[in-house]
């Protein structure tokens, strides 16, 4: 077993570091038949795994990943973790998640990082603070944590921040204090290492590239890079490429999918308290741990599949944040990138069951997935698992855009993509 | 940033465009006839393709007109733009 105790850390510090090994198993190639196969290896079809090999007893199960896991919007988001949405049914999900975020480096024995430092969502202007106070006293009836706090309060709790600025002055702003970061590429390897010493296969460079229904429309197999897998169950995990891999099986989505941008600077000593975001002027920040301010710009106007978007999307955010945060002017950004999410028409995922016997699809999370993670993958794995929807996931359903029960969060969200 | 060529005043920066998705979409000509499966279908779910897409336009600040086009998703590379009611062109091999 790979601990990380502190006399195994002595001895391999006496030996060089030679006595490690892979924290999963990474089979090269999967075995020709499965209970239940997750397509896409990012954190929710890590944690689906996870939570499928833990809490239900389904047999063996394969996750599929394209490239490497982790590699597409897990290790390429801004790592913002809140539930302070503003419908019922969007707060009991995120704040799902939250709680298994307070536990979940024990629950996997493995340190995400998880930060609980605050996210602060500032206001400007009239309308955002009645936008905010409205969200605040949902959140409480909802049992979910976020205050108001003044223009000094904010300055009072982020220091960095300039309130009395010409251009966007601040008003108040709305403060989640169980909210924070984490840190992206340990949730994606911890859910790997937890599920594979639970039996689970992670097959990475391995691209599906067909779905097979039988004659009662059930999916039976997939076809894949690295061959035919006999399957009764499979659950779509794949986020940008989520319409891409139903098509396989004939479901049309209703999704787009749209370059999301983010950037950092260059490593400078601890001077970010918290996260901030300010939907206005859209810009969002905070500092990871290595030192790098973590700043998430917004979407192209366009679906694209390029991982990259237009340099002005960029430097728009870039001119928020230096007004915002005069100090920040003379710092100098180190890399950008962008990723590839499925978006839906009212910006809430999508969670259940397909029109396809035996398909499942976990997709939609748009511009915030990683918050989800864990109560993503947690509901999800006990709707493949029961062949019914979890009840947090349930309003969630692909069949909400035929009845109408649409979850709005397209203006709630923290800032408008 | 992409280079639009806008059918009526030719080539314009990305700014003064606004993409207004999927093109070719026909609105139900009676849209009481069908189910909402059907109505659902026609709203939300799209093509969402990667590579050749169709795709509708607006040159809102410019002329203000809506044009079709012909954009490759995983380059963003135009192949063509044309006026409404055009035919489509075939995508490039």
């Amino acid at each position: 077993m790979n601990g990380f105790g502190a006399f195994r850390l002595l001895r391999e510090a006496l030996r060089g570091q030679t006595g490690w090994e892979p924290q999963w198993r990474s089979p090269e190639r999967p075995q020709p038949t499965y209970d239940v196969v997750i397509i896409g290896g990012g954190g929710h079809g890590l944690a689906t795994a996870y939570y499928l090999a833990k809490q239900h007893r389904v047999g063996r199960i394969a996750v599929l990943e394209k490239g490497w896991i982790g590699g597409g919007n897990t290790g390429r988001n801004t790592t913002i973790i809140r539930s302070n949405y503003l419908f019922p049914e969007s707060a009991a999900l995120y704040d799902h998640a939250v709680q298994l975020w307070e536990g979940l480096s024990q629950e996997l024995n493995y340190n995400v990082m998880f930060s609980p430092r605050g996210v602060l969502m500032l206001a400007h202007n009239v309308h955002d603070e009645q936008s905010f106070r409205r969200h605040v006293h949902a959140n409480r009836l909802a049992g979910v944590d976020n205050e108001w706090l003044d223009a000094e309060g904010c300055r009072a709790f982020c220091p960095p921040l300039d309130i009395h600025q010409q251009r966007y002055p601040v008003v108040g702003g709305a403060l989640q204090r169980r909210g924070g970061v984490a840190r992206h590429d340990a949730v994606a390897w911890g859910y790997a290492r937890a599920a594979a010493a639970l039996g689970v296969d992670i097959v990475q460079n391995c691209e599906v590239i067909g779905i097979t229904r039988g004659a009662d429309g059930a999916v039976t197999a997939l076809s894949t890079s690295k061959g035919e897998i006999r399957t009764g169950k499979i659950g779509v995990v794949a986020a940008g490429s989520t319409s891409l891999v139903m098509a396989m099986a004939g479901v049309r989505m209703p999704l787009e999918s749209f370059p999301l941008q983010a950037l950092v600077s260059e490593p400078v000593k601890p001077v970010f308290p918290c996260v901030v975001m300010s939907n206005t002027v859209h810009a969002y920040i905070s500092q990871s741990d290595k030192g790098e301010l973590v700043i998430g710009a917004g979407t192209d106007q366009y679906p694209s599949y390029s991982q990259a978007g237009g340099v002005q999307i960029l430097s728009h955010t870039l001119e928020a944040i230096c007004e915002l945060f005069p100090m920040f002017r003379r710092m100098r950004m180190l890399r950008s990138w962008g990723g590839i999410v499925d978006t839906t028409s009212d910006r809430s995922p999508i969670i259940g069951l397909t029109p396809v016997p035996g398909l499942f699809v976990n997709c939609g999370w748009g511009t915030g997935g990683f918050k989800a993670t864990p109560g993503s993958g947690h509901v999800f794995a006990a709707t493949i698992a029961r062949g019914e929807p979890h009840p947090i996931a349930a309003p969630f359903s692909l069949d909400r855009f035929a009845t109408g029960r649409l979850i709005d969060e397209a203006a709630a969200a923290a800032v408008a993509h | 940033m992409l280079l639009i060529h806008c059918p009526w005043c030719g080539d314009r920066a990305e700014l003064e465009f606004r993409h207004c998705g999927e093109a070719h979409l026909v609105r139900p000509a009676d849209p009481a006839a069908l189910d909402d499966t059907q109505w659902a279908a026609y709203l939300a779910f799209r093509d969402n393709p990667r590579g050749w897409a169709r795709e509708r336009w607006r040159h809102v600040h410019g002329c203000g007109r809506f044009f079709n086009a012909l954009r490759h998703t995983l380059t963003d590379r135009f192949a063509a733009t044309y006026k409404p009611g055009e035919a489509w062109p075939e995508p490039p091999i």
